[in-house]
């Protein structure tokens, strides 16, 4: 490399400003993807977004400190989002009052059947203390269960891949598995998926029925603030 | 969008001081929701006013996990040698919560009335 095209690429590199259009741009890449595929839950923008550029961060040999300097500031409008989730919650809350035992059973049972059987399937594969704090908040909405790990010891960047895996786990099996199980209620069948796959199933769930996407936004929401509460108690029993 | 901005980052600020202040197991932005939720349900201005700021942000939602994403690619090796744990655990755990939340709800429903819809 020439010295001009070196302090330039140093100068670059070393500032938010690149980073933070990379990081627009691989986005870009993935969610026109996605919208190309007709929005299949296995072309994921997030996850094509992080391939991006994972594999340009590996190629230039840009330690990940360096980029999240850059990124930070798309990174940081994680609280806002969460603090806005509270608008399509609102929008939901008459819907909630007609069935409110039903919904809070199924909030409970979804909750930790989805924290415990990961833990033990994890711990009994051989996962240690700080995997599992990762592992517990994953079928939390992506910015809180980062925010959980971070407070149990994790690692907050394997949390964010893990809730995503999970969100496509659970959009992609949904509907297949409960139609072979013949349950009928969307309510039901809604609210189970946000609970246990969050935004990426909840964004199943409304391709699938208006109803059942309602009742997935809920779950999502109602589960973000159950997940913050049991994912300490849950994770002390393993 | 200014005063929308106020009323939404200063719910997060509440909920971090109170959050941190008192340390809750609630992260900051949570405690924030709810205090959004419950100023949505008193006041009919403040449902107007946040709206489109808030979906608007929220329509770019999957965008702000991207950063964290990457951070991966410094946990390449863990993923290797934990991969096949984490495959079983997830889905299992994913597919196990669905069913048992789905069935939940489907039979207590039947049990206090509120039926089929």
């Amino acid at each position: 490399m020439s010295e001009d095209a070196f302090r330039l690429w140093s100068y670059l590199s070393s500032g938010p400003l690149l980073w933070l259009w990379v990081t627009l741009v691989a986005y870009w890449a993935g969610d026109s993807l996605f919208r190309a595929s007709g929005r299949k839950p296995l072309v994921n923008p997030v996850l094509i977004a992080v391939a991006l550029l994972g594999t340009v961060l590996t190629l230039t040999g840009t330690p990940y400190e360096r980029y999240f300097e850059g990124a930070q500031f798309v990174h940081f409008m994680l609280g806002p989002a969460t603090v806005c989730l509270a608008v399509p919650l609102y929008g939901a809350l008459p819907k909630v009052r007609k069935v409110l035992l039903p919904l809070l059973a199924a909030l409970l049972v979804g909750s930790v059947t989805a924290m415990a059987t990961a833990l033990g399937v994890a711990k009994l594969l051989g996962a240690d203390q700080a995997l599992l704090a990762s592992l517990a908040p994953k079928s939390a909405t992506a910015p809180v269960a980062i925010g959980i790990a971070e407070g149990l010891g994790g690692e907050p960047t394997l949390t964010a891949v893990l809730v995503i895996l999970t969100g496509m786990i659970g959009a992609v099996a949904v509907t297949p598995m409960l139609n072979a199980l013949r349950l009928k209620d969307w309510r039901a069948r809604g609210f189970a998926t946000g609970v246990a796959a969050h935004g990426i199933g909840t964004a199943r769930a409304f391709q699938v029925n208006e109803t059942a996407g309602a009742f997935a936004s809920i779950g999502m929401g109602l589960n973000a603030v159950l997940t913050a509460l049991l994912a300490p108690i849950v994770l002390g029993l393993f | 969008m200014i005063p929308a901005l106020v009323i939404i980052l200063g719910c997060q600020l509440a909920g971090e001081v109170i959050s941190r202040g008192l340390s809750l197991p609630l992260p900051g932005p949570v405690l924030g929701m709810v205090f959004l939720l419950a100023l949505m349900a008193g006041f009919a201005w403040v449902r107007d006013l946040v709206r489109p700021t808030a979906m608007g942000l929220l329509g770019h939602l999957s965008l702000l996990f991207v950063p964290a994403g990457v951070g991966v690619v410094a946990h390449l090796d863990l993923l290797a040698a934990k991969g096949p744990a984490l495959a079983a655990a997830l889905i299992l755990s994913t597919l196990l919560a669905i069913l048992a939340g789905a069935v939940t709800f489907t039979m207590v429903a039947k049990w206090t009335g509120a039926g089929d819809e």
